[in-house]
């Protein structure tokens, strides 16, 4: 009853939230559709060298008749790795890094969850997770005309970033899969060390449904640019598209739609579930830091999939997001502990890393729009801002997010979000904003129109994620309970939630 | 007869095994303990948590030897613990009142 009327409050509230954002991965397509030709700007060169040779053949003869989409071995090969890489992030990457940061009593239980919680959504998304957020639907939602992937087969292609290269819909699945399995996944961290283990599987079906979704969804869909011929198709094809992607909003790998949308729900999660026993008192230091950097290594190596493989192809932007996700990572880690040098006196090897995620974070939404010398300093920066999320920050907040996922993830995605806005202008080595009606990169770009998207794409993430994980965490705390008893705690969760132990020694 | 039980720093075991069995000690108990004296812990600092780590890893050797030994033994172990710094450890000496060999019976000072 509770439930149901719980229910009912959440459909209320997500109905309530919609003032949204979008962050797509590509280009925004629509903003400002200039059908008027300008020369290629140098900087835009990239990513108008991408689309231009599919392009030309339709402009040389009607301009009204798209190209036919053909499938490519190459593009299809680079997908199918890059989705086993994003999986290598998440089991085992995020599951190590996070499991040896947690007290040894309870490394099984971040394990688990992890692991589970990557089974689960896999499972979820091919039944109706993948048909709601990639389909056509309104604005906010997708539909339902693919649940179960009906109609999805070996022949079904989906679009790319390029007119008439498509890719084959089931890597799209799977890649998508993947996106969606790592993002709930992550907000494990927060929630760690006290949480209930069917708790936390209710709360991320009803987050997964009702957060990540139509995050997803409206970040990231469209039709593909194949229809688009001039400013008026452009438009057909933009009022499909999700709100964010329609506003404009830039967001290449997921840094609203994966990182800040985990790291709010992680927040909230910390919250409403409350402190660990012992919290501020007992020394909760990570069991086993080498096992959280071989964590973090898996997870930067997994990246290149989860970021280079965002372009849907392999090619030249392809090339620059995999360079720039290894540029950002590297300056932010010596960012991080250049400034922990600085401030605590030593640079620990836990701060390297966490430096390393953060610049990974941020480099997310970026890699595809920015300069290598721009990844470098989003990179530098997220350091910095991320240092402050856990120290600072998070002492402001007053929560025990066990594994920092908002001072790192959420922070270092917002960060990464508004400087997308910043450092993808053709003036700071950016590529600009794709012009699918003249088939280049459109030469308008202002900074500040842009920064503003970006900041709309990721208000609308915080409060909409923010409201649908207090909502679930209440649902759950009042139907099943979130929390395990204090003796169950203090014994650890390995043996209380899963009687079996890590360590015999 | 005497016990004898020191509180060493761990690098320091070798050289006060050996220093013992040179004067002719013939066992010697090591348990791995944690602690604090003077030297007190230090601090560890995990992103923004700081750990203040009251315990140190010490050595803890214990040696059971007749009265006539003892201040050899003290002696053995004092030098070859030393490093001069703060944390060297203690020893501490306890009157024992009896010792048996579990496998032969012996009792006292054919038992050690």
């Amino acid at each position: 009853m509770k439930k149901i009327i719980a229910y009912i409050a959440l459909a209320a509230g997500l109905a309530f939230g919609s003032n949204a954002l979008a962050q797509d991965k590509p280009a925004a397509p629509a903003v400002d559709a200039k059908p008027a030709a300008t020369a290629p700007a140098d900087p835009a060169k990239r990513a108008a060298a991408v689309a231009a040779p599919a392009a030309a053949p339709a402009a040389a003869t009607k301009p009204a008749e798209p190209p036919k989409p053909k499938v490519d071995k190459g593009d299809t090969a680079w997908m199918l790795i890059a989705t086993a890489l994003v999986i290598l992030m998440t089991i085992p990457g995020l599951a190590l890094f996070y499991a040896g940061m947690v007290r040894s009593k309870n490394v099984l239980s971040v394990l688990m969850q992890v692991f589970v919680c990557f089974c689960l959504i896999a499972v979820l998304w091919v039944i109706y997770g993948y048909s709601v957020a990639f389909t056509g639907g309104n604005a906010f939602f997708g539909g339902f005309s693919k649940m179960f992937l009906a109609g999805v087969n070996a022949d079904s292609v989906a679009a790319t970033f390029s007119k008439g290269v498509v890719i084959p819909e089931l890597a799209f699945v799977a890649f998508q899969l993947t996106f969606a399995a790592i993002t709930p996944a992550l907000i494990v961290g927060a929630f760690a060390e006290r949480i209930k283990f069917s708790a936390v599987l209710v709360f991320l079906v009803l987050w997964f449904t009702f957060a990540y979704l139509p995050i997803a969804h409206m970040v990231w869909y469209w039709d593909g640019p194949d229809a688009i011929t001039d400013a008026k198709t452009l438009e057909t094809v933009t009022a499909a598209a999700g709100w964010l992607w329609a506003k404009g909003a830039l967001d290449f790998a997921g840094g609203t739609v994966v990182h800040l949308n985990a790291g709010i729900a992680g927040l909230v999660g910390a919250y409403v579930i409350g402190k660990r026993v012992g919290y501020g008192k007992e020394s909760m230091a990570p069991h086993n830091l080498p096992v959280t950097m071989i964590g973090a290594c898996l997870l930067w190596v997994g990246w290149f999939g989860f970021n280079a493989g965002s372009n849907l192809e392999a090619n030249g932007t392809t090339a620059m997001a995999f360079l720039n996700t290894l540029v950002a990572t590297a300056a932010a880690t010596l960012a991080w502990a250049l400034i922990e040098s600085f401030g605590k006196g030593k640079a620990s090897m836990l701060g390297a890393v966490s430096g390393a995620v953060a610049g990974l974070v941020a480099i997310t939404p970026a890699c595809g729009f920015v300069g290598t010398m721009g990844a470098l300093v989003i990179g530098a920066i997220a350091g910095l801002v991320c240092y402050w999320g856990v120290n600072g920050l998070k002492r402001m907040l007053s929560a025990d997010d066990s594994l920092d996922v908002f001072g790192v993830h959420g922070i270092g995605g917002a960060t990464g979000a508004i400087l997308t806005g910043v450092f993808a202008a053709p003036s700071l080595g950016g590529s600009g904003i794709y012009d699918y009606v003249a088939n280049k990169a459109g030469d308008a770009y202002s900074i500040w129109d842009q920064v503003l998207i970006q900041a709309t794409g990721c208000i609308t993430t915080l409060i909409w994620s923010g409201v649908v994980a207090f909502v679930a965490f209440k649902l759950v705390d009042l139907t099943i309970g979130l929390r395990v008893t204090e003796e169950e705690e203090r014994e650890g969760l390995d043996v209380s939630s899963h009687g079996e132990g890590a360590y015999r020694m | 007869m005497k016990q004898v039980t020191a509180i060493i720093k761990p690098f320091k075991l070798d050289e006060v095994r050996e220093a013992l069995s040179a004067i002719g000690v013939q066992g010697i108990t090591v348990t791995e303990v944690k602690g604090f004296g003077r030297q007190k812990g230090h601090t560890e600092l995990y992103r923004g948590a700081e750990y203040v780590v009251d315990f140190l890893p010490k050595v803890k050797i214990e040696v059971a030897i007749k009265s006539d030994m003892l201040d050899q033994v003290i002696e053995a172990i004092e030098k070859s613990a030393n490093t001069g710094k703060i944390g060297d450890g203690k020893i501490f000496v306890f009157d024992l009142e009896k010792v048996i060999r579990i496998r032969t019976g012996e009792t006292d000072a054919d038992a050690l």
